[in-house]
């Protein structure tokens, strides 16, 4: 009886710990919800109020909430604009395998890409390409940075 | 590069000794290295003269070669030469057993070699000193300039006598040099022997370039590049720098390998932002498709017996390792562990699959059997990946990265290899920053 009270107040304390640590991860913490980066300090304009970046989660090309409200920006200067044709960038964090993330990458554009298509932007005007874990834009070795680095990044090309 | 083809005359002179005493077993970490002398290679003092080669010194060149590419093995201790106890040109003729076995040599190299008329003339004897007998001997002839591919590939032939196995000395590597802070790398592909001697730069850096694998039967290799924006896989031929984009595709053609006869190029080709596997012979021009899934799949690698292909998916959600037959039926997922999987190469014995493998934040090379069990972690880091076999597929070469600060710096990249034991982990030479190496076959084979 003693062993088995003993026994159900470790669980207890581990299953506190399981939920703080849960909670931890799951909190808004500075720039980063989850682990997709929030914050502007690497973005830049396509033009006023026009973000040309978008950010994702690891391992993920699924466009989050923000994600989807950028592109719909995306969309609607591109329509604005119709001599106007972008290249979409897909990029990695570097801490994955390259030949992954080159993959990765590619998957993250094309998501940006499908859905501004969704907007009526024609296919044609959008090019993609993946630079993988390549071309990061913040160098650091920390989570912050590499939330930065996992993105698809809108440029003009003409 | 034409040079690098030599014409080797290898003439055995004695036949093996059908019973030898010593005996290096590589199966597993040697704690007990064997004690090796090797006596300078004598020079014949009618040697001529050969475009600024210092022809004494050659002898002691060549030994000392040998000597590093044994220390290098982890198998073989190579003793001092302040110890030696023979004259080199006596001892080649016969040693005095009894003496060297005084100062703890179990094995003693001897040799000769002679420069005349534009030829190198080598011969060399390994002697066990145990059973006071020679093991082998070779003479073979060469250019003088070739003085470093005679000294690894007499570095071949005794590994080989004493372990059993086939040495990999007389290889090269070809790897990405990397240099600039770490957001503007330049990247160039570069080639050196094992040994980090004779780097040569085979790209000027003005692209970004990836993923160069040699072909295992010739001296060709696949690579990956930005040549004009357009990520594509290239073939080159480092002999004669010619170069060519593989196959006619609409996008992104990455992480290709050949296959072992050297006859077809496996990569993945990304269409619509989805990755999957596709080969290209490289006589017909015929390009197949190997796998169609909506999830992403890469890294393939062929087994050495050309009939079934490793590779890297997220089918399952992260990536795992798969085996499917070379037809791409019969996909079969073969890792279960806990951690994510990925750059499956499959070893030149066929026993086993390399791989990279992430856990909770570190980066691990290990081995599997082909079905996947058996799995052994050889070492553990803050980054590494990219496995690639040495040819007699005993020793892995990869890169590993160091941990940037806030500006990125303190960040590096460099080649490391292990043996498949687990032991003898050492980093490789290289001139510059390196990542993405692959192996060569045997050169002189």
């Amino acid at each position: 009886m003693m062993f088995n009270k003993n026994l159900k107040n470790i669980l207890l304390v581990v299953f506190t710990t399981l939920i703080l640590s849960a909670c931890s991860t799951a909190k808004k913490s500075g720039n980063i919800d989850g682990d997709v980066y929030t914050g502007k300090e690497t973005v830049k304009f396509l033009a006023s109020g026009v973000p040309d970046r978008i950010f994702f989660a690891t391992n993920k090309s699924s466009l989050t909430t923000a994600a989807r409200e950028t592109l719909r920006k995306q969309a609607t200067y591109l329509r604005k604009n119709k001599s106007l044709n972008v290249t979409i960038e897909g990029h990695a964090d570097e801490r994955g395998t390259r030949e992954y993330n080159l993959a990765l990458g590619e998957r993250r554009a094309n998501a940006a890409k499908d859905y501004l298509m969704t907007y009526g932007i024609s296919g044609k005007r959008i090019s993609t390409i993946s630079y993988g874990k390549e071309k990061p834009v913040n160098p650091a070795s920390t989570p912050l940075a590499w939330s930065q680095n996992r993105r698809s990044v809108t440029v003009k090309v003409n | 590069m034409k040079k690098l083809i030599i014409l080797l005359i290898l003439k055995v002179l004695f036949i093996k000794n059908a019973f030898a005493l010593i005996e290096v077993d590589i199966t597993r970490g040697n704690l007990d290295p064997l004690p090796i002398a090797v006596s300078p290679l004598h020079v014949d003092v009618k040697s001529e003269n050969f475009e600024g080669l210092k022809i004494k010194e050659l002898g002691e060149n060549i030994s000392s070669i040998v000597e590093k590419n044994f220390k290098a093995t982890g198998l073989f201790n190579p003793l001092k030469k302040e110890a030696f106890v023979q004259k080199p040109d006596i001892a080649h003729l016969k040693p005095r057993f009894e003496d060297w076995r005084l100062i703890k040599a179990q094995a003693l190299v001897t040799g000769k070699l002679l420069v005349r008329d534009g030829k190198l003339k080598v011969e060399f004897r390994l002697w066990d000193l145990a059973a006071a007998k020679e093991m082998t001997a070779l003479a073979f002839t060469t250019t003088p300039s070739n003085w470093r591919r005679v000294a690894h590939i007499i570095s071949d032939k005794i590994y080989e006598r004493l372990t059993g196995e086939e040495g990999y000395f007389d290889t090269r590597i070809i790897y990405v040099a990397e240099s600039g802070a770490k957001n503007q790398r330049v990247k160039k592909l570069a080639i050196m022997d094992q040994d980090g001697a004779n780097t040569k730069y085979l790209t000027l850096g003005n692209e970004l370039v990836l993923t160069p694998r040699f072909n295992p039967t010739s001296q060709m290799v696949t690579y990956m590049s930005y040549f004009r924006n357009m990520p594509r896989v290239y073939l080159l031929d480092i002999e004669t720098g010619t170069q060519e984009v593989v196959g006619n595709f609409p996008g992104m053609t990455f992480a290709p390998r050949f296959s072992p006869d050297g006859k077809k190029i496996v990569m993945s080709f990304a269409k619509d932002g989805n990755s999957d596997i596709y080969t290209m012979d490289l006589d017909t021009r015929v390009v197949e498709r190997i796998t169609d899934h909506s999830s992403i799949d890469t890294s393939p690698s062929f087994s050495p017996d050309g009939k079934f292909i490793a590779f890297n998916s997220d089918r399952s959600g992260l990536q795992q390792i798969y085996v499917m037959r070379s037809d791409g039926s019969g996909v079969k997922r073969i890792t279960f562990g806990n951690g994510i999987y990925g750059t499956p190469v499959w070893s030149p014995r066929g026993d086993l699959i390399a791989f990279t493998k992430m856990r909770k934040g570190r980066f691990y090379i290990g081995v599997m059997r082909t079905d996947g069990t058996g799995e052994r972690l050889l070492t553990e880091n803050y980054y590494q990946e990219a496995p690639s076999w040495s040819p007699n597929g005993r020793v892995l070469v990869f890169y590993r990265e160091t941990k940037a600060g806030s500006k990125g710096e303190g960040f590096s990249a460099k080649l490391w290899s292990i043996d498949i034991t687990g032991y003898n982990e050492r980093r490789l030479n290289t001139e510059t920053d390196a990542s993405d190496p692959s192996w060569s076959s045997l050169l002189s084979k």
